[in-house]
């Protein structure tokens, strides 16, 4: 089982080609209960510019990783156990601690789901966006504040001026988003990862949040990482796709192709799971049982025991994620039969 | 029945668990000990010394410990380690009193605030934040004050008209959170009464935090015990207390220290064992808290 | 906040009517002859006891009485000792002691029971959590009045570090009594931090901070600690009252002239107007730095100041 499950050099061309790049990250989680293997060999990257969705169910590894980059889980209970984070061509990883914190906020800034309980309820959003200036710049409190100002004009809550000194309650779910936002922006980071940004919001907010993000992406070139498990979210906004499976990346690829032609039965479920306007009226054939405990995984491919072509092979061997095509790559036995399909 | 043995399997389980926790906890095996030792104290002192606690000699008054009396003797010249040991059946009493009367209020009135939500819920809830409003030890001094005769019982009567509240709204929560369950549904649909679903399913859900509650507040009551005794409005002479005796002693404990330390002592160990064996019990079946 | 502040008004209101009407039913409406029960055994002067008759309208019924007694409370009107001299009187003129000592203690309880509650908190298992884990368990073992005579043993008399008694020294001889009062406060207060760190700790608003880059001792020592602070001053505020309360055993070990020795002398006096007149007060007191708690935790906690 320790054979890498990735081929070499999967993050796709050399070291520091790209602005970030995750190459054969792993990490467990030893509880009580038995190890649970939460991301397993996990490989991306991600360009100046670009927006990679990370697609999957509950449970699939995406938060995970996304902390693991952050270089903010909780260890105990959590542990990298393989792999490199590379950012412009530097393993934070290896870092020492304290470079490693440096790097947070200012390179790269993450996003969270639920934006009420990210904020902290008892100062007000100004001073957790003054914050980012005061503790990485050393800014004067005032001049701080006024930053902070402009960056919740910038991200377009309206009054913003004489809203900085509000908590973070008394803000609608869409506008605290923004403030989160807001407080990611700050200084400029490269890279924002985004930790399914608008799954606790309205559907019209949703749109909002997610057009904010791209127009942001447009002004400034950073590059965005949006976890979800929205498949229309992902359609319209992304530029690549990693779909998560247990842990595992099972196929990546850039959008259209994934989504027209997928290369891995798991995403050929997941298409077919959405009502296509173009099949109204056909059966929705959403892929039967669930995903298993991280704690127990299938030997063989962790998808076989809900996979329509599963043989013997499957549940004796691990298909590693193998280039099935330019720029797509897919962990199945069977990728070209899939692809084919 | 089936969602309900499920319930009672998953409870004995978690007794299980507790079980084997608290048998690798030394807090709680001290503790137990201990209690077990003042117990028998309380039940027969005889067992502990042949020497009777009223048999005195104001020629021995304040007489420091030796050979013969190893606590030495009290102001009126009473074997002090015969008092000592006499003295374990008030607090234990105390204690005891008490606390089972405090549970058997909770477990009456918390289970008819939880289970018939409305005014009778609200009444309750009223009359305790009333009792809540009096602090512990002088609310029992003015109820106290009233009484001519301050024995065990007048004692245990103020305290526990002070000790029920907290209980009552364990029992409360606890009935509530599972009011509405499936399988306290399922047991309804079957025809279970009003007073089974209560005394069959939802008290055992209470038990745990109610367990760990009432062995701390024994400990909580023998300690305020003895301060109303010290303070002179609780037992009275010729009863025997720790607090008591340590109040007799006040104006010599600077000359005379065994007078205060050795009731002192006997009291702290006794109040530290209730409450070690309660954070053992909490601890064991709250494992997130530790 | 004044809607919450408002509302929580309005509750203690039933709670001031129910504690007064609980005392004056225990004392002046039960069966017995409450003249006796406050004198206990004492001879009384036929002059005193139709004074007292008068002065508590024991002649009136029971309804009456009540209107009356409360109407006296609110004017301040706590009865009256043996010499006739007011209990209220008795009050004013001790109460600094009392005070002085209750906020010793309360500083001495902040200090010493936030400092460890942080380290405990922060450092979950480590041999510094168990000490504290372990020395709080054994201080709120200990009765105030045991611990109280054996520090006077020891840091008074055998080493005389401390005045035993009185307040000869001013604020320095309030330093054991504060120390002694504030001890099961103390211990209450490092496990309430204790807890409400380690709890808040598991808060997503701890990862936005980590995630924004802030040093771990901001992390915690901003972030966390400043949710966690909210139960805990809102507790220490209340504890005030507590306090003042507590102090009838304090002042009676130290022998301070505060209200709580006064107290502590009638029963031995067995002056039982003055025992009920300054108990009762001393309930109020506590009633009222409950609500004093109140308003602190809407100040602290915006969620609520806003609401
Ligand atoms: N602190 C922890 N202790 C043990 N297991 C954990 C812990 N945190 C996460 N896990 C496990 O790691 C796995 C991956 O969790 P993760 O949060 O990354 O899922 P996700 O893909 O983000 O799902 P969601 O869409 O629900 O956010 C889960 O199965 C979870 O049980
Ligand atoms: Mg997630």
């Amino acid at each position: 089982m320790n054979l890498p499950l990735t081929e070499p050099g999967a993050a796709d061309g050399a070291p520091g080609d790209h602005l970030l790049e995750v190459d054969g990250l792993s990490v467990e989680f030893r509880t009580d209960h038995g190890t649970v293997r939460a991301v397993r060999d996990v490989s991306w990257h991600l360009d100046k510019g670009e927006t990679l969705a990370i697609l999957g169910e509950s449970g699939s590894g995406k938060s995970v990783s996304a902390q693991a980059i952050m270089g903010i889980l909780d260890s105990p209970p959590a542990r990298i156990t393989s792999g490199e984070i590379r950012f412009n061509g530097t393993d934070l990883l290896t870092l020492p601690a304290e470079e490693q914190r440096a790097m947070r906020g200012e390179q790269v800034s993450m996003v969270f789901q639920d934006a009420l309980s990210a904020l902290n309820p008892v100062f007000t959003v100004g001073s957790q966006i003054a914050e980012m200036f005061r503790v990485h710049r050393g800014t004067s409190k005032k001049e701080a504040m006024d930053k902070a100002a402009e960056l919740m004009d910038r991200v377009r809550i309206p009054g913003a001026r004489n809203r900085v000194k509000d908590h973070p309650h008394q803000f609608s779910g869409g506008m605290r988003q923004r403030v989160m936002i807001a407080m990611a922006l700050a200084l400029d980071p490269a890279v924002i990862i985004a930790d399914e940004p608008t799954t606790a919001l309205d559907v019209t907010v949703q749109a909002q949040i997610i057009d904010l993000l791209l127009d942001l992406q447009r002004e400034n070139g950073m590059g965005i990482v949006l976890i979800t498990h929205d498949l229309g979210v992902v359609a319209e906004t992304a530029d690549r796709v990693g779909v998560m499976y247990a842990g595992r990346i099972v196929e990546t690829g850039s959008i259209e192709e994934v989504f027209s032609r997928p290369a891995h039965p798991y995403t050929a479920g997941l298409m077919n799971s959405i009502p296509r306007v173009d099949q109204i009226g056909s059966r929705l054939s959403p892929i039967v049982g669930s995903p298993p405990s991280l704690a127990a995984i299938p030997v063989g491919c962790a998808f076989h025991p809900r996979c329509p072509r599963a043989v013997d092979l499957c549940r004796s061997e691990d298909p590693r994620l193998v280039e099935v095509g330019p720029g797509r790559r897919s962990a199945c036995h069977f990728a070209k039969d899939v692809l084919d399909a | 029945m089936a969602p309900a043995a499920a319930v009672n399997v998953a409870q004995a389980g978690l007794w299980g668990d507790v079980g084997r926790q608290l048998r690798r906890s030394p807090q709680f095996l001290i503790g137990t000990a201990v209690i077990a030792v003042l117990a028998l104290m309380a039940l027969v002192p005889q067992l502990f010394t042949r020497i009777d606690p009223r048999q005195c000699d104001l020629a021995r008054s304040r007489r420091p410990p030796s050979a013969e009396a190893w606590f030495g003797y009290d102001v009126q010249g009473c074997d002090y380690y015969a008092n000592v040991i006499y003295g374990a059946r008030s607090s234990i009493s105390v204690g005891l009193i008490v606390v089972g009367g405090a549970l058997v209020i909770a477990l009456v009135l918390g289970a008819i605030a939880g289970f018939w939500p409305g005014w009778r819920d609200n009444v309750i809830a009223r009359v305790a934040d009333v009792f809540y409003g009096m602090p512990f030890i002088l609310g029992a001094i003015i109820i106290l004050y009233q009484f001519d005769e301050r024995g065990v019982l007048q004692v245990a009567l103020a305290l526990l008209l002070l000790t029920w509240m907290t209980p009552m709204r364990l029992v409360r929560a606890s009935v509530v959170a599972i009011r509405d369950s499936d399988y306290v549904q399922a047991a309804r649909a079957l025809g279970a009464t009003d007073l089974r679903i209560i005394t069959r399913h939802i008290l055992p859900n209470a038990l745990a935090p109610v367990l760990v509650y009432a062995t701390i507040t024994i400990g909580v009551v023998i300690s305020a015990e003895a301060t109303l005794s010290f303070l002179g409005v609780g037992l009275r002479l010729p009863a025997i207390s720790w607090g008591l005796m340590i109040g007799e002693a006040q104006n010599y404990v600077r000359t005379s220290l065994h007078l205060l330390l050795f009731p002192g002592a006997f009291l702290v160990v006794t109040v530290l064992s209730f409450i070690s064996v309660g954070d053992a019990l909490r601890d064991a079946l709250d494992p997130k808290m530790r | 906040m004044s809607r919450y502040i408002a509302r929580r008004l309005l509750l203690a209101i039933p709670v001031l009517i129910g504690a007064s009407f609980f005392i004056f039913f225990l004392v002046y409406a039960l069966p017995g002859d409450p003249v006796r029960a406050l004198a206990g055994d004492r001879p009384l002067a036929p002059g005193v006891i139709a004074e007292l008759r008068e002065r508590y309208n024991l002649d009136d019924p029971v309804f009456v009485q009540y209107l009356k007694y409360v109407g006296g409370l609110l004017q301040g009107d706590l009865g009256i000792d043996f010499s006739g001299r007011p209990v209220s009187e008795t009050i004013a003129q001790r109460i600094p002691v009392t005070a002085q000592l209750a906020l010793t203690a309360l500083v001495i309880e902040a200090v010493i029971g936030l400092i460890a509650g942080i380290v405990a908190g922060i450092r979950r298992g480590s041999y510094l959590d168990n000490l504290v884990l372990v020395s709080t368990t054994f201080l709120v073992s200990i009765p105030v009045f045991v611990l109280g005579f054996t520090l006077q043993y020891f840091l008074g008399v055998q080493i005389p570090l401390f005045p035993i008694s009185g307040t000869n020294e001013g604020l320095y001889s309030y330093l054991l009594p504060g120390f002694v009062l504030a001890t099961a406060s103390m211990a209450y207060v490092a496990r309430l931090l204790r807890t409400s760190l380690a709890e808040n700790l598991r808060n997503d608003y701890v990862r936005t901070a980590r995630a924004k880059g802030l040093p771990e001792r901001m992390v915690i020592g901003k972030h966390t600690l400043r949710n966690s602070l909210i139960a805990v001053v809102t507790f220490i505020g209340a504890d005030f009252g507590t306090l003042m309360g507590g102090a009838i055993v304090t002042e009676g070990v130290f022998n301070l002239p505060g209200v709580g020795r006064a107290v502590f002398d009638a029963v031995r006096s067995q002056e039982g107007t003055v025992v009920v007149g300054i108990t009762t007060f001393l309930i109020f007191v506590y009633i009222f730095f409950n609500l004093v708690a109140d308003v602190l935790y809407a100040a602290l906690d915006p969620r609520i100041r806003y609401e």
